[in-house]
């Protein structure tokens, strides 16, 4: 067995590396010279673009050319290549993100999402030549609907927080097909932020319940704050904590007394698939997110994708339009009279879902309960590793994730996130911090099930480091990132002037260099 | 970290002070240190109502959100500009500059039900959190 060293922290990046430390990045525009150009339009067509343009009124017209980086294609090129040398993503390390679940985004994916097939099409093009791409969506949410334990799925939503909003817009729409007028929705407190949110957005009340000493929902507490204004709550199943909620067929059984409905979060599915169904918890709704679980890619904003499930009761609540097989072939069905509407005007991101697609298949439901049942050990080995360092919040097994707490580096004036920050460099990205809210200074990790044992020792060992540098040289701490090619941002001064313009430097300058 | 003698407090880390027949409203030390740099404060408008227990407006740091709790029930009759304007206003003082509400208070008996100076430290020492 090989033995764990103490790792070293990664010295300042040389410029080979992509950009000499504590520099600015450059903007595209700054790379700009005048005249300079990747791409010139054949004479013909510039001719005819020129035509064209001359044909619209006078109004529409632009008075001077829009202000475009001049630059070539080899510029643009490494312009961006040395922008992504700077970040950390998956490919790159551990991105043991809690909540985020950054597993890794097997390559396979890709090749299948860019068959010409599916990469050119056009959403607007007819239903006779987008039958691959439907017959794809109508088997993937069959398929997911298996996953789960739901009669019905809906691939429409753009990210897991749009999922929550349709699964709000179903809770107005069966309670007003119901006739009722319901407006409370139950919310742990350990709940993602989003949910309290999207209870709000949608013109429900959300009503907080307070976690049980155990860290899981309090079923008492959740008993006593049903009533006949409840609309249903919104759980998450295994919680932020990283712990499973036993009593969920219990609160299920409690509200559906009431006619309310059950949502389920299901952020941290990662820890399910293939081994335990939301359908068979009582759980009404429940949002997948196939960036998270079903290893599309995730973090930089890009296209996510929400879907939801639901119950028979519900499917014809869904919104449109609703992919049908017929004998013809596949069809969209716009037709659906108590549906919520339009959601996403292409069925959601397309792309996306046939990422999840070639997952899901070179899976299969024994590599699905496998992927669960390593995420699950992966954490579970993790959290043993940390807990010398970090004391863990709940002393139990855990499931996909757990939360360490660094409150105890405050009394050597360290905070938590200094402690993230100083991961960085030792190539690490930093777990979230700060959440959930019910664990004081909490660093919420989760491995996910790709990452290798000899991986998981280096990332202990880091965190064990970290703990010996706050008691020995806490500024070390303090000061982190070193090695990173901008050092400590100030976080509170971008969001207390937040500047979205880049101004060139003579702008800022005659701007005042405010 | 303070805790300021004379104050009411509640176990949401607000604080009051009575002024004659008025009220000030802020939030704790301990609230501003846990929160770290408060970047956005979201305030009532003046003759707004104040139900005690009930969110009157919020407080955003860098890490988290946080609600603003009435301490007592009444009616806002001023509120402090410019800690909207400058939220580092709170961090730097949360007990002076900056307060967050002035109110009339609609019972007077409410005040006299909050913490005391005393009952808040307790509090603060049962998370764990006075001795520093």
């Amino acid at each position: 067995m090989a033995e764990t060293k103490t790792p070293e922290p990664q010295q300042s990046q040389s410029t080979e590396a992509g950009c000499p430390p504590r520099r600015s990045v450059e903007v595209i525009y700054e790379r700009s010279l005048p005249g300079h150009r990747g791409y010139r339009l054949p004479r013909g067509a510039a001719a005819r673009w020129e035509a064209a343009i001359d044909a619209l009124p006078e109004t529409l017209r632009r008075k001077r050319p829009p202000e475009l980086p001049e630059v070539t294609e080899p510029e643009v090129v490494r312009h961006f290549i040395g922008i992504s040398l700077l970040n950390h993503h998956v490919d790159r390390s551990l991105y043991p993100l809690g909540s985020c679940t950054m597993k890794y985004n097997p390559k396979i994916n890709e090749e299948l999402a860019r068959l010409p097939g599916f990469a050119l099409l056009h959403p607007q093009a007819p239903e006779t030549s987008l039958q691959g791409i439907l017959a794809l969506l109508w088997r993937f949410e069959r398929e997911l609907a298996c996953v789960v334990g739901m009669a019905a799925v809906s691939l429409h939503p753009a990210a897991g927080a749009q999922g929550e909003m349709l699964g709000m817009k179903l809770f107005r729409a069966y309670h007003r097909h119901r006739g009722h007028a319901k407006r409370k929705v139950l919310v742990p407190d350990s709940a993602h932020g989003t949910n309290p949110a999207s209870v709000v957005l949608s013109g429900f009340e959300p009503v907080q319940i307070a976690s049980g000493a155990d860290g899981r929902m309090d079923l008492g507490a959740i008993r006593a704050a049903i009533d006949d204004d409840t609309a249903g709550i919104m759980v998450t199943n295994p919680n932020t904590l990283g712990l499973f909620e036993k009593e969920i067929a219990a609160v299920a059984e409690a509200i559906h007394a009431v006619d309310g409905l059950v949502y389920m979060d299901g952020a941290n599915l990662n820890a399910l698939v293939g081994l335990a169904q939301p359908g068979a918890m009582g759980v009404d709704i429940v949002h997948l997110n196939l960036h998270k679980t079903f290893s599309t890619p995730h973090g930089g904003g890009g296209p996510g994708s929400g879907p939801v499930a639901v119950t028979a009761e519900l499917e014809p609540f869904l919104p449109v339009p609703i992919v049908e097989r017929t004998e013809a072939g596949y069809r969209l069905e716009h037709g659906r009279p108590l549906s919520v509407g339009p959601l996403h005007p292409w069925c959601g991101n397309a792309g996306v879902v046939v990422r999840a697609f070639a997952y899901l298949h070179s899976l299969g439901a024994e590599g699905l309960a496998a992927v669960s049942r390593a995420a699950i050990v992966n954490a579970n080995y993790l959290m043993k590793q940390v807990a010398d360092s970090f004391p863990v919040a709940k002393r139990e097994w855990c499931m996909h994730e757990f939360i360490s707490s660094a409150s105890w580096t405050k009394k050597h004036k360290v905070r938590v996130m200094d402690v993230a920050k100083r991961l960085l460099d030792f190539g690490f990205h930093a777990p979230t911090v700060s959440f959930p809210l019910i664990v004081p200074d909490a660093l919420m990790i989760e491995p996910t099930e790709t990452e290798t044992r000899p991986t998981l020792d280096r990332f202990a060992a880091a965190l064990r480091e970290i703990a010996r540098e706050v008691r020995e040289s806490p500024e070390r701490v303090q000061q982190a990132p070193h090695s990173t090619c901008v050092g400590r941002l100030n976080e509170a001064a971008a969001a207390r002037r937040l500047r979205v313009r880049w101004q060139a430097a003579k702008e800022r300058d005659d701007a005042g260099g405010a | 970290m303070e805790i300021r003698e004379g104050l009411r407090y509640t176990k949401d880390h607000e604080w009051l002070r009575q002024e004659g027949d008025e009220v000030v409203i802020g939030i704790t030390d301990y609230a501003q240190e846990q929160l770290s740099d408060i970047v956005f404060v979201e305030l009532p408008e003046p003759g707004a109502t104040l139900q005690a227990g009930d969110a009157f407006g919020s407080v955003e740091a860098v890490k988290a959100v946080a609600d603003l709790y009435a301490p007592i029930s009444g009616e806002v009759t001023a509120v402090n500009d410019a800690v909207a304007d400058d939220p580092a206003i709170v961090n730097r003082s949360p007990y002076e500059d900056g307060w967050m509400v002035r109110a009339q208070a609609a019972d007077a008996g409410e005040v006299e039900s909050l913490l005391s100076a005393a009952d808040y430290r307790a509090l603060l020492e049962e998370l764990g959190e006075a001795s520093e």
